[in-house]
């Protein structure tokens, strides 16, 4: 009698531990979000929303007259992170395909633990080799003065967007019933044929997921774009921006949230700026939510 | 209901267990924070003071002089370092706030205009460097130079580096918003060693090697007042000293109010010779006895 007892008390115990990590992380995302609107809200009792979102200059410590635009920002951000994911993207389904479908086994046990090393390398790491070996080389390649462009930013944050991208996606190639290829195979179809018009589309909602996650990491990279990418505050013009230096709005709330005075109206606009990054994060990851939920549906 | 209490109880040890932590004793550290034209030599400084003073400890940190001048105001460091003079603003702030700023100035320093070995120019007006950084001039030619653009090479709004030099030479005008904005002295140096269409503002003492010569494939400019002037390098104390070198200042400490005993010893090692002798070794030069003088007065 008193051994059921016993065993009832630990399982209540672990699921009340269960249920109280599941509500702390639930208020640990509730209190950031809090926080950051709270903070930032004040400033667009003094700068027009509008003017904040769509202003090209970001120049708050100016002697001529202070500035919180920032559309340059937003689109540098936009440029580095969808440069990123043109790289990684394709890269990373190949290699993600190869490892699933191609790969000898010997040579699956080798690119594997790689690649989750790759994900391992510190983003400071990774912007030293930029600034440092990529920057000189893109400056060579293509006749430039400089290498701290928004190409080299994108190229370093397709190396730190790769192995999630290789993960989530080999992954799905896996989970991809034995059937379909089976079927398929059975039917006549080659491997390639096999791999690009059956099994890539069943494993597609995955894919998605795993870009989307892939976004999620270049869109709030921080330091690797600090030190690679030359932080000018111009507004980014196609196409010749890939080649110019820009400035996302991770590096800027780095540079100056440090030197700011609190309660200010610059301290303010800079959490606005980490609100934004914060709603197109949200943003990015309920679309992901939103593809993988009506792919599955569509399976069913 | 047990789910609930269970929850309940568990939350509060977390936070009671993370309070306890908070409140651990913290070693008495002399923390000093600020201006990265100063944070090399004041480092070495404090390393000199702390092996004639075993006991006494320094943390000597960077993040720029505006960073150094809110940290001061907002209580989270012992002494600023900052290489230009504090803002009206920042003086009524700290007021404010109950800080009280009493300076020091602990060396002199000669910002020098650095290029690219292969530019052509030796010397440039003063109005010359202030268009170009602008963005009113930006091919080389139009100052006398070969026919390249203009690379803006400059630090970010938190460097005191950053507003002397827009409040100087600048005229108070906005930098072009083409002006890459590295994160460092270290970092514009070797932006310049490898843009031959480059130009940057660095403090003296940046510019030398391990054996004391100035960097190679570095040309410090001679700089001119006026037109038709005399051009004096940033090297020649005699002209640094004597104000015919236009981009001279003083590089400063603050503290608030009248210095701990603790805190003014270490700044009576600065600014005595032995600590006079190690900023000549760093690349800056001395203080003049009107300026020691001064910051006698202020430790008292």
């Amino acid at each position: 009698m008193r051994k059921k007892k016993l065993s009832k008390l630990k399982e209540a115990a672990i699921r009340a531990f269960f249920f109280t990590s599941a509500v702390l992380a639930i208020l640990v995302l509730v209190g950031i979000f809090a926080t950051l609107i709270t903070t930032a809200f004040p400033v667009f009792k003094e700068i027009n929303i509008g003017r904040f979102l769509s202003g090209k200059t970001w120049d708050p410590t100016s002697p001529e007259k202070a500035e919180y635009g920032i559309l340059s920002m937003i689109m540098s951000t936009l440029l580095v992170t969808v440069g990123a994911l043109a790289i990684a993207v394709p890269i990373g389904i190949g290699v993600a395909a190869y490892l699933s479908d191609v790969a000898h086994w010997r040579v699956r046990e080798i690119v594997k633990p790689v690649v989750e090393i790759l994900a391992g390398i510190p983003s400071v790491v990774i912007g030293f080799l930029g600034m440092v070996l990529f920057a000189p080389t893109i400056a060579k390649v293509f006749h430039v003065p400089h290498g701290l462009t928004a190409l080299n930013g994108s190229l370093l944050l397709a190396i730190m967007a790769l192995p999630t991208i290789i993960s989530i996606s080999e992954d799905s190639l896996n989970a991809v019933p034995a059937i379909y290829s089976e079927a398929s195979l059975a039917l006549g179809a080659s491997r390639w044929q096999t791999l690009v018009r059956v099994k890539l589309p069943a494993a597609l909602s995955g894919i998605i997921a795993a870009s989307m996650l892939g976004m999620g990491r270049a869109i709030g990279e921080t330091i690797t774009v600090l030190m690679a990418t030359g932080n000018a505050r111009t507004f980014p013009h196609l196409p010749q921006a890939l080649l110019e230096s820009v400035r996302t709005m991770t590096a800027n709330i780095a540079i100056e949230l440090g030197e700011v005075p609190y309660y200010t109206t610059h301290y303010y606009a800079l959490f606005a700026i980490g609100l934004v990054l914060f709603v197109m994060t949200f943003i990015v990851n309920l679309v992901a939510d939103v593809v993988l939920r009506k792919y599955q549906e569509r399976e069913q | 209901m047990k789910k609930i209490i269970t929850t309940t109880l568990v939350i509060m040890g977390l936070l009671l267990g993370l309070g306890g932590l908070a409140s651990a004793q913290k070693a008495k550290m002399i923390q000093v924070k600020g201006s990265d034209t100063l944070v090399n030599l004041v480092q070495v400084l404090a390393e000199q003071y702390m092996e004639r003073n075993p006991g006494k400890a320094l943390a000597v940190m960077g993040g720029g002089s505006s960073t150094g001048i809110a940290a001061l105001t907002n209580g989270t460091c012992d002494i600023a370092d900052h290489s230009r003079v504090w803002k009206q603003k920042e003086i009524d702030l700290a007021w404010e706030k109950g800080v009280n700023p009493r300076f020091f100035v602990v060396a002199v320093d000669g910002v020098s205009i650095i290029v690219n070995e292969k530019n052509t120019l030796d010397k440039m007006t003063m109005a010359d460097v202030g268009a170009l950084y602008r963005g009113d001039i930006k091919n080389w030619k139009a100052v006398g130079g070969p026919d390249k653009a203009v690379s803006l090479y400059g630090r970010q709004s938190n460097s005191g580096t950053y507003v002397f030099m827009q409040e100087h030479v600048l005229g108070n005008k906005n930098y072009s918003t083409d002006m890459k904005e590295m994160n460092g002295n270290a970092q514009i140096i070797e932006g310049v060693l490898q843009d031959e269409g480059g130009i940057g503002y660095v403090g003296v003492g940046y510019l030398f090697d391990q054996t004391g010569k100035v960097r190679k494939g570095l040309k410090v400019l001679n700089i001119s007042r006026t037109a038709d002037g005399q051009a004096y390098s940033p090297l020649d104390k005699a002209a640094v000293d004597s104000g015919n070198y236009p981009i001279a200042r003083g590089l400063y400490q603050a503290t608030n109010g009248k210095p701990s005993a603790a805190v003014a010893d270490f700044i009576r090692f600065e600014i005595s010779d032995e600590g006079q002798q190690i900023v000549v070794k760093e690349g800056f030069f001395a203080i003049s006895p009107a300026h020691k003088a001064s910051d006698e007065k202020n430790l008292r």
